[in-house]
């Protein structure tokens, strides 16, 4: 018997927006699981596995929505829609567990009160939330003792904002199409959020849903579109989130050991990836995902994504949809965003932005995901 | 954003005065059973860690086992409260309209070797520094929990 390999034949995002009048969490979810069904040519009646995260309710989502889409018996995923979850979901098919399983999250009408951060932002424990450490907060810890550290100057994290909103700013699906083109400048004259991060280096906040469908290379070969192969991937967890101290030592490395597992899976290199699509919720992330994962030195990060290496047209190009920053940030959904947008562009079919690549990188925190055209 | 976030209970809340609506509150930190000890002794301006008795690591936040040799009998013991700033943020984007900006939240290291987050109190936010030593200063918010908070020693 041959062996399964798992592989991607549907993409989709809703229209992202930052706020979706009409719209809820189920509404959207729904339609982009239609829409990543529909761009893989396939029906409800096709799936039995999901993994459905709506809203914030993180656990049953895929159960509820399985009952209420009329599918008799599935398989559910256990992890947040992502990158990861992709991988938990690729396991499944091979080992015969299911055929085709369709990711979908979405969000809308969840963060209404705007004088205080997103919901999701505000982590109920005891010893976190009385501090005032929302998220922004809790991810500039790290970057701000690795800038003290290595004595790195703002404009070199304040340039990775401004490539990642540029990109953007040509999306036309993205919510701040046309806003810019950004310079380093005007990211470190933003207003403060949690220092050393300013407004242009967050995750912005917004409504929409995003799905993937992934089924059998056998089933994929009677579809019309191309597939995309789950070559490899793993997921690091270093705790609890939002719980200890996410100093520098307890974050930098996260996911390292997972891509060594997702490279060694892949049989591939590092030189052999083209694209990265990696999670952008604050800027200085992408040095650490770089370091992390060895593309570079701990400490050479600034200098090596600097002049160009990642933008379009350089050899590591990052976030080419936008991203949380300038793309859509739902507070979950993002999480599978980074997939959609491998996913496009490996099919060759991204909204803006194409780059040439057979393989492409998406990596959210510790999550990393190997994907080949 | 965990996957794992259950609802918790609804914290008591402590009126603070501010200009966006009588609804926005501070948090503030529910005891559990385990923490409970913790937050009574912050009442009486004494700052508790756990050790444990086994291998005399500091355990912090409260634990049922220690991290290092994983023995379950762990101690209260009173810190010094004395350490210094390992790394921190000045935040100009409030939680919510209950605190006041720019406000300092800081991991710090305690001379007993564990970590805590907490808020950098008593100076101007534009002068802390990675690396500064600091002391534990207690602030009373309800009648029921006080906030073990640091300050920068001169």
């Amino acid at each position: 018997m041959s062996r399964r390999q798992a592989v991607i034949v549907g993409a989709y995002n809703t229209p992202q927006a930052r706020v979706l009048p009409g719209e809820t969490s189920d509404s959207v979810t729904l339609a982009a699981i239609k829409g990543a069904l529909g761009n893989a040519g396939l029906t409800v009646a096709d799936v039995d596995g999901l993994n459905v995260l709506s809203g914030l309710n993180y656990r049953g989502g895929a159960d509820a929505f399985g009952y209420a889409l009329g599918i008799p018996w599935f398989w559910t995923g256990g992890f947040v829609p992502s990158p990861g979850a992709v991988v938990e979901a690729a396991a499944a098919i091979e080992r015969g567990v299911c055929d085709t399983v369709v990711l979908a999250s979405g969000q809308a009408g969840v963060y209404t009160d705007r004088a205080s951060v997103a919901p999701w932002a505000r982590t109920p424990n005891e010893f976190i939330e009385c501090w005032g450490l929302m998220t922004p907060a809790e991810w500039s810890l790290s970057a701000q003792q690795y800038m003290h550290r290595f004595s790195v100057a703002p404009e070199k994290i304040a340039y990775i904002s401004s490539v990642i909103r540029n990109n953007g700013a040509r999306n036309p699906e993205a919510i701040y199409y046309g806003r810019g083109p950004y310079t380093v400048e005007d990211v470190l004259s933003s207003r403060l959020i949690a220092s050393p991060y300013r407004l242009l280096d967050c995750a912005t906040v917004s409504e929409g849903g995003s799905a993937v469908v992934m089924t059998t290379a056998e089933r994929a070969a009677d579809l019309d579109v191309p597939a995309v192969k789950v070559l490899g991937g793993a997921y690091d967890s270093w705790g609890p989130t939002y719980t200890h101290p996410s100093t520098y030592e307890r974050v930098a490395m996260w996911g390292r050991k997972a891509a060594d597992a997702a490279f060694g899976q892949a049989g591939i290199s590092r030189d052999d990836v083209d694209l990265f699509e990696l999670y952008d919720n604050f800027s200085w992330e992408i040095v650490r995902y770089f370091e992390a994962l060895r593309y570079c030195e701990v400490g050479e990060g600034p200098d090596f994504v600097a002049n160009g290496a990642i933008e379009l047209g350089g050899r590591y190009p990052i976030v080419t949809d936008g991203g949380t920053m300038s793309h859509s940030h739902t507070g979950e959904s993002q999480r599978l965003q980074r997939v959609v947008q491998a996913v496009r562009q490996l099919r060759g079919d991204s909204a803006a932005n194409q780059v040439e690549a057979e393989i492409a990188l998406v990596v959210v925190i510790g999550e990393v995901l190997l994907l080949g055209a | 954003m965990p996957a794992s976030s259950a609802p918790q209970a609804t914290p008591l809340e402590v009126s603070v005065p501010h200009d966006a609506g009588s609804s926005v509150t501070r948090p503030v930190p529910v005891p559990t059973p385990l923490s409970a000890p913790f937050w009574a002794a912050c009442r009486e301006n004494r700052l508790l860690v756990q050790r444990c008795d086994a291998c005399g690591a500091h355990i912090f936040t409260p634990q049922e086992f220690c991290r290092a040799c994983h023995a379950t009998s762990l101690t209260w013991v009173e810190s010094a409260g004395r350490g210094h700033i390992v790394t921190f943020t000045v935040i100009g984007r409030p939680q919510t309209p209950a605190f006041e900006t720019p406000y300092v939240v800081a991991v710090v290291e305690l001379e007993e070797g564990y970590e805590m987050i907490t808020n950098i109190v008593g100076g101007p936010a534009e002068d802390v520094r990675i690396g500064d030593a600091v002391r534990v200063r207690f602030i009373p918010v309800t009648d029921e929990i006080t906030l073990p908070c640091f300050e920068v020693v001169p």
